[in-house]
């Protein structure tokens, strides 16, 4: 009797891998502890160690293989005892399990067990990969632009080498961000090419690092803070608000911060309720910053250059699990986009979608389930919450008559409650329907699957909520 | 009063410049200026014409006029809301710092910080922070600009006895040490954060062995005294300058007025603050200095009040006969 060896989830997010290298061959007797394999996720190689001891039977996944997913059997292992149960969940101790802390959430060279949970990965997999839903048309880039698919983490990083290619006073600090590549592979290769004068680990401290580079910025210099997430940027939003933010009003115009704080941003996927928060609106009700939240790959790498050449201080709102979408980036020397410039991304009859970040991926599949059901829904992404371009939704609104909007983050005071409220202020005569938000439940978020899944939107409350506004529920 | 440290016995600071005696004169009339001007201020305060919130620095002027004089041009300067008296060390005109406290369009930020928050770009001033302890990572991010341009400039960054208990002074203590930081700490220990004494708040109350943990050498100085000051200041900046990474001096002070203009301080005895100011009282001090060694006569020295006293009440009736700021300048400078 034989046990399969499943291929591991090695991250909070990871669906698929690549199986790079075998180290082991059939025939091969292995004990716990012994490595495998070596896995390739999007965000670094990891080594992948036996649980159970016995045999190698057959090896099912050829070494060099990608696209593995999750859970797929990738060899058999011949049991010595035969007590050995099939896949069950590997038994990790409680810190080497499910990342909870800020070394597991990187995914780096930490070892990790071989066998998750059935589901552990699945918390995002109803959302769209994305692929293609980009090529829709953006006034901002020329016609002909040729196009070259990347992903959104590359994106941002070429965006931050491109900048830093051209201006000396721009830097890179953070957590991870240099000798590690980053705790999501953001700066993958950014140590090799500046060096370390330009690209700083930083202690975890992110009070201190925030307030030393708005201290930096004051003198000239144009940092780039990035918080490994901004759950931990909550230590550092005194300097954030009270320093950055209101230094130039303070001072009558004569000091500054150029300054861009930038890092994944809302719920990742089974981290529980402090490393899955959505912070949109926190920052986007604060004068004197900007806010940006991109979703697609073009948008974040325009935008982020565009933040780094603002004078102003900007708030760059990422999303892991977006991280390693691939869509069509325009194939320019020098692309940057306006701040505060939302972007109609699929033009409808008959109700407007809003989303930001991630969420714009939902509704764009939620678009998709209702053409299917004869309803036209316009998507409107946000790409900038502060200046946030009401005029766009107004636009759209006066055109559909309805609205829904959608994020990951708590209902009250959100970002869908002022959009409504600016829609009902201008708008209100040309509105069939009550508006409707469709965000994160009002709950601190919950670990178990079945309860985080609930607490996050999904593509069928999107399209409950339509229903409801068109009067088709 | 001072304890030898770290760097100290190593001999590696410069302590080859001493004050001279023109030096020593220009210390009593700058620390004049800053008590004369924080006098009229708490005089404008009580008559309405200042708002809010209103530190004053009397008691602890020879810290910052000594700490100037040993500092060169580009070498920056910060510090919390008690910092009248840094600006006016720095050279920034008194007549738009009195026209900030009252509220003025004429004011360094055009009425729109107030006593907390001034700021001078030219005088390498960079504030005036109202949040206890966020100028010290502020302070340190200067520092970094200053490496990282590979300047010599160094960051000379003030905080108070009750700041130092702030967990970020402690991150910034670290990163300045571990990446060999242009800037001295300079902890203006004036012995009550508010109103509560360091003994009551401190579990160590010699600040300058704060930076122990880090490798940061500190020293104490007698913050009552100008020329000690100078001294410390001169040493600690040279070695600052010479890519040692930071250091901190540790002045011990005293303010002879509440934290702030609402603050009856009753948590200390009329006797405690009369006996400082009778035993220590830093202008005073150097002014019996400069007469008993013949370095200025009494009639220099009423010379000097006459013309600081007409200094400050021009900057006064300045600040008062200008126009409040525009209603359109609301809505300006939240942006660049």
């Amino acid at each position: 009797m034989s046990i399969q060896i499943l291929m591991p989830a090695l991250s909070p997010t990871m669906e698929e891998g690549k199986l790079a290298k075998w180290l082991v061959k059939e025939g091969d007797e292995v004990h716990s502890g012994d490595i495998l394999a070596e896995i390739e996720t999007d965000k670094a190689t990891m080594e992948f160690e036996a649980v159970d001891e016995g045999r190698i039977g057959k090896l099912l996944v050829a070494e060099g293989t990608e696209g593995v997913k999750v859970n797929q059997p990738i060899a058999t292992l011949l049991g010595g005892d035969e007590k050995a149960s099939p896949a069950r969940p590997s038994p990790r101790s409680p810190l080497e399990g499910e990342p909870s802390s800020r070394s597991e959430l990187g995914g780096g060279m930490a070892k990790a067990g071989p066998t998750p949970p059935p589901k552990a990965a699945k918390a995002a997999s109803t959302l769209p990969q994305g692929d293609g839903v980009g090529e829709l048309s953006d006034p901002e880039i020329p016609e002909g632009t040729e196009m070259v698919t990347m992903t959104v983490r590359e994106a941002l990083r070429d965006a931050m080498a491109e900048e830093m290619r051209r201006d000396d006073t721009v830097f890179l600090m953070g957590e991870e961000v240099a000798q590690y590549q980053g705790a999501y592979k953001v700066s993958q290769g950014l140590l090799e090419e500046f060096g370390a004068r330009r690209v700083i680990d930083t202690p975890i401290t992110e009070h201190g690092f925030a307030g030393l580079g708005v201290g930096a910025a004051f003198a000239g210099l144009r940092p780039i803070v990035e918080f490994m997430t901004w759950n931990f940027a909550m230590q550092a939003i005194d300097q954030i608000i009270n320093s950055a933010g209101k230094t130039h009003y303070m001072s009558g115009g004569q000091m500054r911060a150029a300054i861009v704080f930038r890092g994944p941003n809302g719920p990742a996927a089974r981290v529980g309720a402090q490393h899955s928060q959505d912070y949109s609106s926190w920052y986007s009700h604060v004068p004197g910053i900007k806010v940006i939240a991109p979703y697609f790959a073009a948008d974040a790498k325009g935008l982020l250059k565009a933040a780094i050449r603002d004078p102003n201080p900007v708030i760059f709102l990422e999303n892991e699990i977006a991280y390693g979408r691939s869509f069509p980036v325009p194939k320019l020397d020098d692309f940057v986009l306006p701040i505060g410039k939302a972007r109609v991304v699929k033009p409808g009859r008959d109700v407007t979608l809003v989303a930001h970040s991630i969420c714009v991926g939902l509704i764009l599949e939620a678009a998709e389930k209702l053409a299917v059901e004869g309803i036209d829904a316009e998507i409107v992404d946000l790409r900038t919450l502060r200046p946030l371009d009401t005029a766009t939704v107004i636009e759209s609104v006066k055109k559909t008559n309805r609205l829904v909007t959608v994020e990951q983050g708590w209902p009250i005071c959100s970002i869908g409650s002022e959009i409504c409220s600016q829609v009902v202020e201008q708008a209100f005569d040309y509105l069939d329907a009550p508006p409707i938000k469709v965000t994160g439940k009002d709950v601190p978020m919950p670990y178990a699957a079945n309860l985080e899944k609930l607490a996050i939107p999904h593509v069928e409350d999107v399209v409950a909520a339509v229903k409801v506004v068109c009067y088709r529920s | 009063m001072s304890e030898p440290s770290k760097a100290e016995t190593a001999g590696v600071r410069d302590n080859s410049k001493a004050s001279t005696p023109v030096a020593l004169k220009q210390f009593y009339a700058d620390m004049l200026l800053i008590r004369r001007f924080e006098e009229k201020a708490g005089q404008l305060y009580g008559m309405g014409l200042i708002g809010g919130f209103c530190h004053l620095y009397i008691g602890q002027e020879a810290v910052v006029v000594g700490m100037t004089a040993a500092k060169r041009e580009g070498d920056q300067v910060i510090t919390a809301y008690r910092e009248h008296g840094h600006m006016l060390a720095c050279g920034m005109d008194p007549k738009m710092v009195m026209s900030e406290l009252t509220g003025r369009a004429s004011g360094y930020s055009k009425g729109k910080g107030g006593s907390m928050h001034m700021f001078s770009a030219e005088k390498h001033f960079y504030g005036g922070h109202g949040i206890v302890g966020a100028q010290v990572p502020l302070g340190t991010g200067l520092a970094f600009a200053n490496k990282y341009r590979g300047n010599d400039n160094v960051s000379i960054t003030y905080f108070g006895d009750g700041a130092a208990n702030q967990g970020q002074v402690y991150e910034a203590f670290n990163m300045a040490e571990l990446w060999k930081l242009p800037v001295v700490y300079v902890i203006e220990n004036n012995q009550y954060a508010m109103g509560t004494s360091v003994e009551r708040s401190s579990a160590e109350t010699h600040f300058y062995k704060r930076g122990s943990s880090f490798n940061i050498p500190g020293e104490q100085v007698d913050g009552m005294d100008a020329v000690a000051v100078h001294a410390a200041g001169q040493k600690a900046i040279a070695w600052c300058r010479a890519g040692n990474g930071p250091t901190i001096l540790e002045m011990k002070t005293y303010r002879y007025r509440g934290h702030s203009m609402s603050d009856p301080a009753k948590y200390r005895s009329r006797d405690e603050v009369t006996a400082v100011r009778e035993k220590r009282d830093p202008i005073e001090h150097l002014a019996q200095n400069l007469i008993a060694q013949k370095l200025a006569s009494e009639d220099d020295l009423k010379a000097i009040d006459k013309e600081t006293r007409a200094v400050v009440n021009a900057a006064a009736e300045y600040a008062t006969a200008s126009p409040e700021p525009d209603p359109a300048e609301l809505y300006t400078d939240v942006l660049v």
